[in-house]
């Protein structure tokens, strides 16, 4: 692989970087435009009244969680191959809460009220849980990363990784919680959801990382070996499938209670884009043509078949929560069951959204933040996987 | 801001009650009882005092009077409360309380009735709120402290009954009674500034087919309390088991 002249290369991150600043910013510009006029420049109302900004934002805390399945693998569960990834997989999630929690934050509607946030605490609700999990996150995450790092601390980083193991499953089972939690909608109040987040961030937060993983490879002139690249394929497709398992449970479930068949055949049929992003975002791109990519030997040996299956995982992943998020608010609420019903608010009617410029220009804020987080992060701490071979070899960590 | 007045109606009728407290009407010929119908509410709440547990405001939403086309009830509600604002997308407008056309699918049976913020006991809204300022007072009347609310929307993904509301846009020419705010979310409070000083909310007092009642729930003695005794009711959801302060007759 051609290496890149060093003068070239300072100069493609300074890009790189200044790129993901430029995203953030406006990000951060349009959320500054509608804490001033308000969310009337949004296209979300008091019937959709989460949108865009959450799609994104739950899937980049949702993705920042699973990502450290990664370190997990290695500090938890012993597999030396994922040792060296720990510290590559603790900045990505750092780098991912905080695009996360940013785009959250900013779309509050009183985001000035952070302070109020932070010091008002209501035990019943599984937001106010995630005011504590969330930081939480980055303390428990940032020991981590300095037993790491620091070679005194080395003998500690078991602890703190089986810590940070069970804090992440934590505060996926919150994220999921939101909706679990949430007794009235048809769409939500399942308590499949919270095992089906901390699946799906399994997957979300594996494709992240092997996508960052390539692209630092190619950038040093490295080539992943081929027994762990195969090992983490065949760990991506299981997550990939696993997820499928959930989603299906999900929605066979609901299509069995007579109460809920109106909502499946509108999310799975009739609701528009939703069905179509459901079958052909998530399950086709986000699914079915990445567990070809993974486990069909003659598709998987081409280089770049993992790269393209975790993009397309990612894509997926995006669909299915906009069908999630989205189509579950523009289903109408059955406050009268029995009863054809109709108001000059949505009652009975579906909704429909569209996502203004401010609001995407916050979402993709996220994904910058994220994005220049990680870029600056690779660059200074030099976080890419040494792989000593010979030792996995001598370990039996890796079979060729 | 003036004192309330007093109403010399509701006081005359007040003091009939109380003279014939225990029996609950008093007789003024034979075979014609003066009924304390009006009889809204306990005295008004001093100022400094806590509302008080042993009552529980309520509502009660007789749809077979509710007569369809009507919306004095949302005109009440709007010029009490100060929502005027009216949004390029009307969805972005607050909603306190709207009209609902139901037709029963079983016979083709036509009903409206008025929806607004039922009140529940144990509201989900509360539940959920991160900051507590989605809270239930004492007296069983549900609100937002616009001071903690902070406008992440949960209690409005979280209420069954799509009461709530999130402001939209920067507010004018609002009722100093009730400050309403860009960014956070509100819904009916029962016109809580009007029951604390002993009167009705709006909405009741404008009804023109007197469909609504409002008063104590807790109070056997009360026209609510009574009506709900003597004729079916039902609770929206009450499959929710979230023991409502709205109560609907004729649905």
């Amino acid at each position: 692989m051609a290496t890149l002249n060093p003068r070239h290369e300072e100069g493609l991150f300074y890009v790189l970087a200044a790129l993901g600043g430029l995203v953030a910013a406006i990000g951060v510009g349009a959320a500054l435009y509608m804490e001033h006029t308000g969310h009337v420049v949004t296209g979300m109302n008091n019937q959709i009244v989460w949108g865009l900004p959450h799609v994104f934002a739950i899937f980049l805390i949702v993705a920042a969680s699973g990502v450290l399945n990664v370190a997990s693998i290695g500090s938890v569960f012993g597999k030396k191959a994922y040792k060296s990834r720990a510290p590559l997989s603790a900045l990505l999630c750092i780098a991912m809460l905080t695009g996360g929690l940013a785009v959250i934050m900013l779309d509050l509607g009183r985001a000035d009220r952070l302070m109020v946030a932070a010091t008002h605490f209501n035990p019943t609700s599984v937001f106010g849980w995630n005011v504590i999990l969330y930081p939480g996150m980055y303390a428990i995450v940032a020991v981590y990363l300095w037993t790491l790092m620091e070679q005194r601390m080395n003998p500690y980083s078991k602890a703190a990784g089986l810590a940070t193991f069970i804090w992440r499953i934590l505060l996926t089972t919150g994220t999921g919680s939101i909706f679990a939690f949430l007794i009235a909608r048809q769409a939500y109040g399942s308590a499949l959801l919270p095992a089906m987040f901390i699946i799906m961030s399994f997957a979300w937060g594996l494709a992240v990382f092997m996508i960052v993983q390539k692209t630092m490879f190619g950038w040093n002139a490295m080539t992943l070996h081929p027994a762990i690249r195969s090992r983490m394929k065949n760990l991506l497709g299981t997550f990939i499938a696993a997820v499928f398992y959930f989603v299906a449970t999900y929605h066979l479930t609901n299509i069995y209670f007579a109460k809920q068949t109106a909502f499946e055949e509108f999310i799975l049929l009739s609701g528009g884009i939703f069905p179509t992003l459901f079958w052909v975002g998530y399950v086709l791109l986000g699914t079915i043509i990445p567990l070809l990519l993974i486990y069909v030997p003659d598709l998987n040996r081409f280089r770049g078949s993992v790269f393209a299956a975790s993009a397309l995982i990612i894509v997926g992943a995006f669909c299915l929560l906009y069908v999630f998020i989205i189509g579950g608010q523009a289903f109408p609420l059955e406050i009268f069951p029995g009863y054809d019903v109709k108001s000059d608010f949505m009652d009975g009617a579906i909704d429909h959204y569209s996502a203004s410029l401010p609001e995407a220009l916050l979402a993709f804020g996220g994904l910058g933040i994220a994005f220049t987080i990680t870029t600056i992060g690779v660059r200074v701490l030099r976080f890419l996987p040494q792989d000593d071979i010979a030792e996995l070899e001598a370990a039996g960590s890796i079979v060729d | 801001m003036n004192a309330p007045e007093r109403n010399p109606r509701r006081a005359f009728i007040a003091a009939a009650g109380a003279g014939v407290a225990g029996l609950g009407f008093t007789a003024i010929a034979p075979g014609l009882h003066l009924m304390a119908v009006g009889e809204a509410n306990a005295a008004a709440r001093p100022a400094g005092t806590a509302a008080s547990p042993a009552v529980r405001w309520g509502l009660l939403i007789d749809a077979t009077k509710c007569a369809p086309g009507c919306t004095k009830c949302i005109d009440a509600c709007h010029e009490e409360n100060g929502v005027s604002e009216q949004l390029p997308d009307p969805r972005q407008n607050s909603q306190w309380i709207r009209k609902i056309e139901l037709v029963d699918r079983r016979n083709g049976r036509v009903t409206t009735l008025p929806m607004m913020c039922q009140h529940c006991a144990t509201p989900p809204c509360v539940d959920v709120c991160p900051t507590g300022a989605s809270m239930k007072r004492a007296d069983g009347i549900v609100l937002v402290d616009r001071h903690t609310c902070i406008g992440c929307r949960y209690c409005m993904m979280a209420c069954p009954y799509k009461a709530r509301s999130f402001v939209h846009t920067n507010l004018s020419e609002q009722n100093p009674e009730v400050p309403r705010g860009k960014g956070c979310v509100e819904s009916c409070t029962l016109c809580v500034h009007r029951v604390d000083k002993g009167q009705q909310p709006a909405c009741v007092e404008k009804c023109p087919e007197g469909a609504m009642t409002f008063g104590d729930l807790n109070d056997p003695t009360s026209a609510i309390a009574k009506r709900i005794a003597s004729v079916p009711t039902t609770q929206v959801r009450g499959d929710l088991r979230l023991d409502l302060g709205v109560r609907y007759q004729g649905i």
